[in-house]
């Protein structure tokens, strides 16, 4: 059995095919959802964990790619380096989870690791280069 | 009970001066009631960190032996100006490095420019200049390699043609692509929106009319001690008011100069905006002297009473049309979503509020320890609808 965390990224066009239920039909795979966010007009973005027998793992992932999906592992953890953090917020509305959110009352900008499902989007997104990734 | 500049800074010589923060000062109004307030405080402090484009820092780099007049030069492979003379040079905050791919793949990332050599300074790290010259009689030399760090050139100074905006766009994007602008990413078809002020703490928005805010008032800048310069580059105190003397959208700016010597780099650091370019995030903070009702009048407004125009930057913005989409007040802005066209929309902010804070307590330390005194500025700046007022009186 090989259980695997990766984030697909969904070009336009491929938004709206069934694939989940391709990879648990044809491929026998235990997909379990942790985060989608898809918007018809942008690129979808979801994060889920893949679980299935080695082979047809390979073979879905396989499939995956022939529809256009950009697989990205989830490997890589997330950092904040907390001395570059201002808490300025323009992570938090780019990120997907609560991860990254604003605690109202100061304004500090939290960052919730164990909500971190690490697509990286903040990393770009952050002006001060706050958000690490380490391999 | 009109105080004057005199009198204010005899108090905090004798370390008697009653100093609170433009978000402490509000609390103290609702409390007390305005005239009180005035009689009672003496200094608003103000407070904001955000990035802040038009900056950069003239650096004086020390005669080279034989001598140079230095006609083109990279800092860490980021170009600088030289048209200045021999060896002054003026590092700009959104200069790219030479090789960067810009936005060939898009959108770029820009991880490095002017604005972190200008951190890497102040920070004390080494920075390698390549100068190259085409040789005269006096100025033999044609190449100068050198590493150097900001302790050994002469002079350095932060030198900001337009910073400290009074009041800004809340940027949204209405077309079904996702933008990539100053104002940080923007998602399609209002998926967010972002400002960039620290309202009720931001300098400008808590003098509207520049009563005390002129040439030669004496500023936190980055970390260090520095100066208004003169008005800033597209200052134009002519915007729309609301009834409290607020602009509705940006309108004065500063121009600003300070050691950068003195500077620290939690309050002056490089910054990368993906698919727009470098900057420098700013810290700015500026002391109000409470001279009369009015001034505290102003500088007590709260986040609930300024607002900020929604600006479409797909289309609007880059092409000028002058359209808003509406306004939306600070207090909105910070509560994380604001209602745009019937649909909710979460907000972000490129201004750092908690370090605006921070810099407005650092500020009220330097003033109640006596450190700090208040600098009568010796001209005012250009400002129509306070000339206007004043002449009412
Ligand atoms: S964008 Fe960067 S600096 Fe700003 S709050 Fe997020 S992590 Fe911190
Ligand atoms: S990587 Fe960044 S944007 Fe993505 S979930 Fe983690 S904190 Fe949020």
């Amino acid at each position: 059995m090989v259980c695997r965390k990766v984030v697909l990224h969904f070009p336009r066009e491929s938004v709206d095919k069934p694939i989940v239920s391709r990879l648990v039909r044809d491929f026998r795979m235990e997909v379990n959802i942790l985060k989608a966010s898809i918007d018809p007009d942008e690129a979808g973005l979801m994060v889920v964990e893949l679980t299935g027998e080695a082979e047809d793992f390979e073979q879905g992932l396989a499939y995956l790619e022939t529809t256009g999906i950009t697989i990205q592992p989830l490997s890589q953890d997330i950092r904040r380096n907390d001395e570059r953090c201002s808490s300025c917020g323009a992570c938090v509305s780019i990120c997907p989870t609560e991860a990254l959110s604003v605690e109202r009352s100061t304004m500090e900008v939290l960052f919730q690791d164990d909500l971190c499902v690490a697509c990286e989007l903040c990393v770009r997104a952050c002006p001060l280069h706050a958000m690490e990734i380490r391999y | 009970m009109a105080k004057t500049i005199a009198e204010i800074n005899q108090k905090i010589r004798e370390g008697k001066a009653v100093v609170v923060t433009a978000e402490e000062v509000i609390g103290l109004v609702a409390a007390k009631g305005e005239e009180e307030t005035a009689a009672e405080v003496d200094v608003v402090t103000t407070g904001t960190f955000g990035p802040m484009c038009s900056s950069g820092a003239v650096i004086n780099l020390g005669h080279a032996k034989p001598r140079i007049k230095i006609h083109s030069a990279r800092l860490n492979k980021v170009p600088v100006f030289c048209g200045l003379a021999a060896v002054d040079i003026y590092i700009g905050a959104t200069e790219c490095t030479v090789n960067d791919p810009l936005n060939e793949v898009f959108p770029g990332d820009f991880r490095y420019g002017g604005g972190h050599v200008i951190e890497d300074l102040v920070a004390g790290r080494t920075v390698k200049l390549e100068a190259d010259a085409y040789g005269t009689d006096c100025y033999p030399s044609r190449r100068w390699d050198r590493e150097f760090t900001l302790e050994e050139v002469p002079d350095a100074f932060l030198f900001n043609p337009r910073n400290a905006y009074q009041n800004y766009n809340c940027a949204v994007n209405l077309s079904d692509r996702i933008i990539y602008t100053y104002m940080g990413v923007l998602r399609p078809k209002l998926g967010n929106a972002n400002y960039c002020s620290a309202g009720q703490l931001s300098p400008l928005l808590k003098d509207p009319y520049f009563r005390t805010i002129g040439i030669g008032t004496r500023i936190f800048l980055g970390g260090g001690i520095g100066y208004v310069a003169w008005n800033g580059t597209q200052h134009n105190p002519g915007v729309p008011r609301a009834d409290n003397g607020v602009p509705l959208g940006g309108s004065g700016t500063l121009s600003v100069v300070g050691d950068l010597k003195g500077m620290n780099p939690r309050y002056l650091a490089g910054a990368s905006f993906v698919g727009y370019g470098a900057t420098l995030a700013v810290g700015i903070g500026i002391p109000i002297p409470v001279l009369n009702v009015d001034i505290l009048r102003s500088a007590a407004v709260p986040d609930e009473e300024l607002f900020a125009p929604i600006v479409d930057y797909s289309t609007d913005y880059p092409e000028v049309t002058g359209k808003t989409l509406g306004r939306v007040s600070y207090a909105d802005l910070k509560s994380g979503s604001i209602e745009i066209d019937g649909k909710q929309v979460r907000t972000g902010s490129l201004s750092s509020y908690p370090r605006a804070v921070e810099i407005a307590e650092t500020l009220k330390k330097w003033i109640k320890e006596g450190d700090f005194a208040i600098a009568k500025p010796v001209n005012l700046l250009p400002c129509p609808a306070r000339d206007a007022l004043e002449g009412d009186e």
